[in-house]
């Protein structure tokens, strides 16, 4: 995999300024054509085996998420054995790519997990706010990698961006890749979560995942599921254009992951329409793209049952987790 | 891969008689010298439609005349402006059925019939039925008088469309009117004249004549024809202007265009594609005003033509009735063959052909979206209306020259600015001889907005209060 060097990016030296200037060079986003795409999009007509191989793709693509105060462990065993086994009833059902949990439930999930290919995330560095010190950020990520996570999901700082500090978000963002780090030289996945809702312009997000990407995300999410606007399609149309445009710049190829309010089958087969025609077809693995989510996988789960028996089951044949 | 399985509307959504006369004073007449209208994307026929001849003309204006002497002048404004509404609404409640139609006999997909057009057939409709009685309020003083029949000739990239952009403020104003679709898309008009008997519309106040150019020029000829509507090229156009010269017929022409969508180094790129896409691939390029020159500025021509070409690479052509095509067939082989030729004749002027890698349906008539680089301002391709999803691609460097650029063409209906700095758009705004001028955006139509071009893209405006004046006394 080819290695970043960020100064050839930039062009310059790594400084708050010159950060300041790339960013901004960057091409504006017209917020109207924006989301008049993504509306155009959302109007593709997908229907039996294409909807059959989007409803697994969107399974195999799912970070099921339980993010509360009240988690408990055997909330967490309950969500893992529902991943291992999403529909009893059709074992042909594929798993989600991760359990996305807060760090202390780490242990919980790896245990239940045992030897499965679900990965375990966790969130990290004072989720969701973001609001707490370097140092205990840091100590947060080493935690939950300790623990065995295999994914962190990070918060960038958003009054350090929205006030123009980027080297300070930048270094932050190379702070936590480093925390990643295992004793094997191996790296836990990092996501690197830019909530969208609070940066609140396209051109923002747009300079966020520039940002995050240039400092070594491997990962950008849109949002913590906390805020008031969460994923919405044309973020994660942006995103997508800016994961592809760094790709044709770098052949480095990055992740998407809108997370909070994808809940239905049709929300989501709107976003793989998305990957297809603005990222293409490279993007449409697990790999690469991941839906952060909870209620979804119900929702999917039920429609594919509807495909494959003709008629609906209603939400008393799928798990409550 | 993630492929999409075909998701078809139903054709059994519409059911076209066998063949249709012409709709002259409330009811349809016998079919006669009728001639097959097809399915451009198939080549099937779907209906025997009249070859209209100087009698069915005659008995058109005539019933015309007569319901707008002892009907349509005598009701108030309130009245016609109803009927307008019953229209409008009639027109939602079969909304799907004229979608259908509109496709299967255009070639053009149903996204486009569903989501655009349609919909605007409906809103012309139902924004001119407000103005039926408010006359007295668009600036030409109290009681402003219509001009009495209306002779209209439709063109056929948006049948149904057109016969709103010309029917509905004709009718608010107080004209009655004979309207001629074009010969290769008449179907929806005809339906049109269903909706008008459901909605119990006075006999003669709309008339439907169908037929080729001939019908049309008798139409214009009639001696009691007060006021001509064209929405077509320019050549007819102009023999249309010749032919009514000298008499006290009034006219709109709304004629061709080679809009230049102009594109800066500080625009939005990735929304700039878009626009670029939809201003010249929408509805196969077969618009007037067509984005089909795009002015790149050279810094960001690399850029901008490689994502261009990425976007076009994912333009879904083939079945026009496939929810998720994009691009349909081309109306008719002599469309076609015009698009083949011009686009022949841009190469061999040294202009460089691209297109994506797009499988072609076998029957039916097709072309890929096209882009022809290189293009100078003298080629054939730069200078010519194509009408069809081809679009010619030239640079500049200063603003200035993009003006000059773009002002170089003998039309002048639309332009398109793509720049994130407000003062440049309004400046520029300013400086293009250009009716409609679109930032930022393209192919924007609404009901409220006037639309018409300069020089030879004709004159008179359609739409708004603007369009209304066209359809009174003492306003043009």
């Amino acid at each position: 995999m080819p290695i970043i060097d960020p100064e050839a990016i930039v062009g310059s030296r790594i400084t708050n300024q010159n950060l300041s200037r790339w960013l901004h060079s960057l091409p504006g986003v017209d917020k109207v054509g924006l989301e008049a795409r993504a509306a155009a999009l959302s109007t593709r007509s997908i229907k039996t085996t294409s909807k059959a191989w989007a409803l697994d793709m969107a399974i195999s693509m799912m970070d099921l998420t339980t993010l509360e105060g009240a988690d408990t462990k055997e909330r967490v065993r309950s969500l893992c054995l529902k991943a291992l086994t999403p529909d009893p009833d059709d074992l042909t059902t594929p798993q989600p790519a991760a359990i996305c949990v807060y760090g202390d439930m780490v242990k919980h999930a790896k245990e239940a997990l045992g030897k499965s290919k679900i990965q375990v995330a966790a969130v990290a560095t004072a989720f969701p706010s973001g609001r707490a010190s370097l140092a205990v950020k840091l100590l947060d990520t080493k935690d939950a990698v300790n623990a065995g996570a295999d994914e962190i999901d990070m918060v960038i700082d958003r009054g350090a961006f929205l006030s123009g500090q980027y080297l300070e978000v930048y270094k932050l963002i190379q702070a936590v890749k480093k925390a990643c780090e295992r004793k094997d030289g191996s790296h836990a996945h990092l996501k690197v979560i830019l909530e969208t809702g609070e940066l609140e312009t396209y051109d923002n997000i747009r300079r966020a995942s520039y940002l995050a990407m240039l400092a070594g995300a491997d990962f950008i999410k849109t949002s913590t599921g906390k805020v008031s606007v969460n994923a919405t399609l044309p973020t994660t149309l942006l995103m997508l254009e800016a994961v592809r445009d760094w790709y044709d710049e770098t052949k480095i190829q990055i992740g998407v992951k809108p997370a909070g309010g994808i809940r239905t089958s049709k929300d989501a087969i709107k976003y793989l329409v998305v990957v297809k025609e603005i990222a293409g077809e490279k993007w449409l693995t697990p790999k690469y793209f991941r839906f952060g989510a909870s209620s979804l996988l119900n929702d999917v789960l039920m429609q594919r049952q509807k495909l494959s028996t003709g008629h609906y089951s209603g939400r008393d044949y799928v798990s409550v987790d | 891969m993630f492929e999409y399985a075909p998701a078809p509307e139903s054709k059994d959504l519409v059911k076209f008689q066998d063949s249709y006369g012409h709709f002259i004073g409330g009811k349809f007449t016998k079919p006669s010298a009728t001639y097959q209208t097809i399915n451009p994307a198939t080549e099937q026929d779907l209906a025997g439609i009249s070859h209209g001849t100087a009698k069915d003309v005659d008995a058109a204006v005539k019933a015309a005349r007569n319901a707008y002497e002892k009907t349509w002048s005598k009701l108030d404004g309130a009245t016609r402006g109803k009927y307008l509404y019953r229209i409008a609404r009639i027109i939602q409640e079969r909304a799907r059925e004229l979608a259908v139609a509109e496709t299967l006999n255009n070639g053009k997909p149903i996204k486009e019939t569903r989501d655009v057009d349609i919909p605007l057939v409906a809103s012309w409709f139902f924004y001119y039925a407000g103005w039926a009685d408010k006359l007295d309020y668009a600036g030409l003083g109290p009681n402003p008088a219509a001009h009495g029949v209306a002779a209209q000739i439709v063109p056929w990239n948006f049948p149904l469309m057109m016969l709103a952009w010309k029917i509905a403020p004709a009718l608010a104003a107080g004209n009655t009117v004979i309207l001629k679709p074009a010969e290769t898309t008449p179907l929806t008009a005809l339906l049109f004249a269903e909706i008008c008997q459901q909605a119990e519309l006075p006999d003669g106040v709309v008339n439907i004549v169908t037929g080729f150019g001939d019908t049309g020029a008798m139409l214009v000829d009639h001696k009691d024809v007060n006021k001509v509507a064209f929405t077509g090229s320019t050549d007819v156009g102009r023999l249309i202007a010749k032919q009514i010269a000298g008499t006290n017929k009034k006219a709109t022409l709304e004629l061709g265009g080679k809009a230049a969508n102009i594109v800066f180094e500080d625009a939005a790129l990735d929304q700039a594609v878009e626009g670029i896409v939809n201003g010249i691939f929408f509805n196969q390029g077969h618009v007037c005003c067509a984005g089909s020159r795009l002015l790149v500025q050279e810094s960001v021509q690399d850029v901008l033509l490689k994502k261009l070409k990425r976007r076009m690479e994912t333009i879904r052509l083939g079945d026009p009735m496939d929810k998720n095509t994009d691009i349909g067939a081309i109306n008719s082989k002599a469309q076609l063959n015009k698009i083949e030729k011009l686009v022949k004749q841009g190469v061999k002027e040294g202009g460089e052909r691209w297109a994506p890698n797009c499988p072609m349906p076998k029957n039916g008539f097709w072309f890929a979206p096209t882009l022809i680089t290189g293009v100078s301002p003298a080629n054939t391709v730069a200078r010519e209306e194509i009408f069809g999803p081809v679009l010619s691609v030239m640079t500049f460097r200063t603003p200035a020259e993009a003006v000059a650029k773009a002002n170089n063409s003998p039309y002048g209906l639309s332009a398109g600015i793509w720049t994130e700095k407000g003062s440049r758009i309004l400046k520029l705004a300013d400086q293009l001889n250009a009716g409609v001028v679109w930032a930022n955006t393209y192919n924007q139509f609404d009901p409220a907005s006037p639309f018409g071009g300069f020089k030879e893209s004709g004159y008179g405006r359609e739409g708004g209060r603007h369009g209304l004046l066209s359809y009174l006394k003492g306003a043009n």
